[in-house]
């Protein structure tokens, strides 16, 4: 198992670096960040320029700039931001630390859900039960995340002001000051998760609580649950300790293969509440054309997708007892 | 439901008796078995109005989408039934305007990405090994990228045309449809009528443009759809987070954005926007689960 494990580790390596080499040049394409500058008025002397471009490694040609960073990660070196005072490194994982967060509960949250509503809606199809589901799983998944994210934060203020106490937090990631030890910033750090965390886990909640719904279906019309029935096993050991783990395996794929898609929902979902997130850095780099700083964030990204999937298809073996890895 | 057979009136001798069924093409058959489906009859129709509502509404509406009017922040009425905006343009006109360019750039995304998708997968799919092994490794670079992301890195370069939006969302989504059309190539390939082919001495690109690709046109149609509404999901988001389409251009997106803090005093700029991306995404997945059902009568469950 340990060395199915490295091996896909070793696999993916060369797609990740692929990825990040076509999305160096892109972004190194879209501009110069030191033009910024010049549009300055006074404009800063040719000298600070140069210098500034020197820094960034803009007065070298494109391949050597992509192999600098690229040697600069073995070390461990993000490469220099476009703000002279940052440290790529450290900030990205600690503004990542945030925005993981945010996803692992929003998927923990959507999944719980998703395997509730498909088993039941599974188990009494064509019921009442089963329709509303349906009808809210497809709604859902029309949803734009942005849209319902504003509307659970209005909901949130809404409730805030005829309440007259903050029960719902709309904005941020934790407040400005906490008095009271860690169990207190614990309490309010979740405080505020608990909107975005919503919103994101709705949108993923649809599409994942119909496949749950279509496997489930599947199993329980397979003969092996026919025959655990006819032999005379209770009900509710059927359902969990036969239908219910294989109806998982389609589930666990369909997760792990989302999650680079849960991170771009979080991008949104932090706009929307304002968190200092990964999201913003991400965009307040693009913006600012600061090209380490967007690949410090998708190689951060992308790493934990290849990992997240690894941990899926090991997963995999321990669901269902057919799949062997050597 | 299947058609009472056809009474032939007279009976004739049984050898000139002729042959009571009628024929059916394939098409005719596709097409009874998706009438069929009322909720997904329903939903083209739907989306047909929508359609017409934003391309052709335009040119009938008095107010445009960039003229003000003297009122400002009016609730719905009479003269501007979805109401107006802080600086006094018209709603309707605003929403028809946005409605027709992210349709235009949805459907835009799946041509594109559809078209690219099947000829990536069909060659890979079908001359298998070195090949295949490239060409779906490439695919998967899209996959462990979050589409947003890349799409709001690489839409910040362009000036917010609607074509260039389409084409970065179509390069991130295509691998979807290359994986689907790999998938039935793969089968397809080994069956009888291509080997029938290659020995009457067809070339490779003959094979997969004439014989396999339209044999894998069901499940083709039915990603392209899905990818229409995906795509207009993207698109919005990616207006929301003013990477997409510019203003003073509009987008549904872009009119969600710009209602955010208004949602309370001013509903009605937050509501009809997102409306219309909900029924539009709502109409084209129901679209889609009929196309499925008519297209592949072999995936549906539920018997009719």
């Amino acid at each position: 198992m340990l060395a199915y494990a490295l091996r896909r580790v070793a696999a993916s390596i060369p797609v990740i670096l692929a990825a990040t080499f076509v999305v160096f040049l892109l972004v190194s394409l879209t501009g110069n960040p030191v033009d910024r500058l010049r549009l300055l008025d006074p404009p800063p002397p040719p000298e600070v320029l140069a210098a500034e471009e020197q820094r960034l490694f803009l007065d070298q040609p494109l391949l050597t700039r992509y192999w600098l960073w690229l040697s600069g990660i073995l070390r461990g070196d993000f490469g220099p931001s476009v703000d002279e005072y940052l440290q790529i490194g450290p900030e990205v994982f600690s503004r990542f630390a945030v925005t993981f967060r945010l996803v692992l509960l929003a998927m923990l949250v959507a999944l719980v859900l998703a395997v509730i509503v498909g088993v039941v809606s599974a188990v009494r199809q064509y019921t009442v039960i089963d329709y509303t589901s349906t009808f809210f799983g497809f709604l859902f998944l029309a949803m734009p995340s942005f849209w319902l994210a504003v509307l659970l934060k209005e909901g949130g203020v809404f409730a805030n002001n005829n309440l007259g106490t903050t029960v719902f937090y709309t904005v941020g990631e934790s407040s400005v000051v906490v008095e009271g030890g860690f169990w207190a910033s614990f309490v309010d750090g979740l405080g505020h998760l608990i909107l975005p965390t919503i919103a994101l886990a709705l949108i993923n909640f649809a599409s994942w609580s119909r496949y749950q719904r279509a496997s489930m279906l599947e199993v329980l019309n397979s003969d092996y649950v026919r025959l655990a029935r006819a032999k005379g096993l209770r009900w509710r050991k059927v359902m969990t300790r036969h239908a219910l783990r294989t109806a998982l395996i389609p589930l666990v794929t369909i997760t792990a293969l989302d999650l680079a898609n849960i991170i771009g929902g979080a991008v949104v979902t932090e706009t929307v509440f304002q968190w200092r997130g990964a999201g913003r850095l991400l965009l307040d780099a693009i913006r600012a054309r600061d090209v380490h700083v967007v690949m410090a964030w998708l190689l951060v990204a992308s790493v934990a997708v290849v990992l997240f999937n690894l941990l899926a298809d090991l997963l995999y073996a321990k669901l269902d007892p057919r799949i062997r890895y050597d | 439901m299947t058609d009472p057979p056809q009474q032939v009136r007279a009976p004739l001798p049984l050898a000139d008796q002729p042959f009571a069924v009628t024929e059916r093409t394939q098409t005719q058959l596709v097409l009874r078995r998706f009438l069929r489906h009322r909720l997904a009859v329903l939903s083209l129709l739907v989306f047909v109005l929508i359609v017409l509502f934003a391309f052709v509404g335009p040119l009938l509406w008095k107010y445009t989408y960039f003229t003000s009017t003297p009122d400002n922040s009016q609730p719905p009425s009479l003269t501007h039934p979805f109401g107006t905006t802080g600086d006094g343009k018209d709603l309707l006109a605003l929403v028809m305007r946005g409605t027709q360019q992210s349709v235009k750039i949805s459907l835009l995304i799946a041509v594109v990405s559809t078209a690219f998708g099947t000829i990536w997968g069909a060659a890979a799919g079908y001359f298998r090994g070195v090949v295949d092994a490239v060409l779906m490794r490439i695919a998967d670079l899209v996959i462990i990228l979050p589409i947003l992301a890349v799409a709001a890195v690489l839409a910040n370069s362009s000036d917010g045309a609607w074509w260039m939006v389409s084409l970065v969302i179509a390069g991130l989504v295509w691998s979807h449809v290359a994986r689907v059309v790999r998938g039935v190539v793969l089968s397809l390939r080994e069956r009888e009528f291509v080997e029938a082919a290659r020995a009457l001495g067809a070339t490779d690109a003959r094979i997969i443009f004439r014989h396999l690709v339209p044999n894998a046109i069901g499940p083709i149609i039915v990603a392209a759809t899905v990818l229409v509404a995906s795509g207009i999901l993207i698109e919005t988001a990616l207006s929301f987070l003013g990477f997409g389409v510019q203003p003073p251009d509009t987008s549904l997106g872009i009119l969600i954005s710009e209602a955010r803090t208004a949602v309370q005093t001013r509903p009605w700029l937050f509501y009809f926007p997102g409306l219309f991306i909900i029924l539009i995404a709502l109409c084209v997945n129901f679209i889609g689960d009929g196309l499925r059902d008519a297209l592949d009568p072999k995936q549906t469950r539920v018997r009719q």
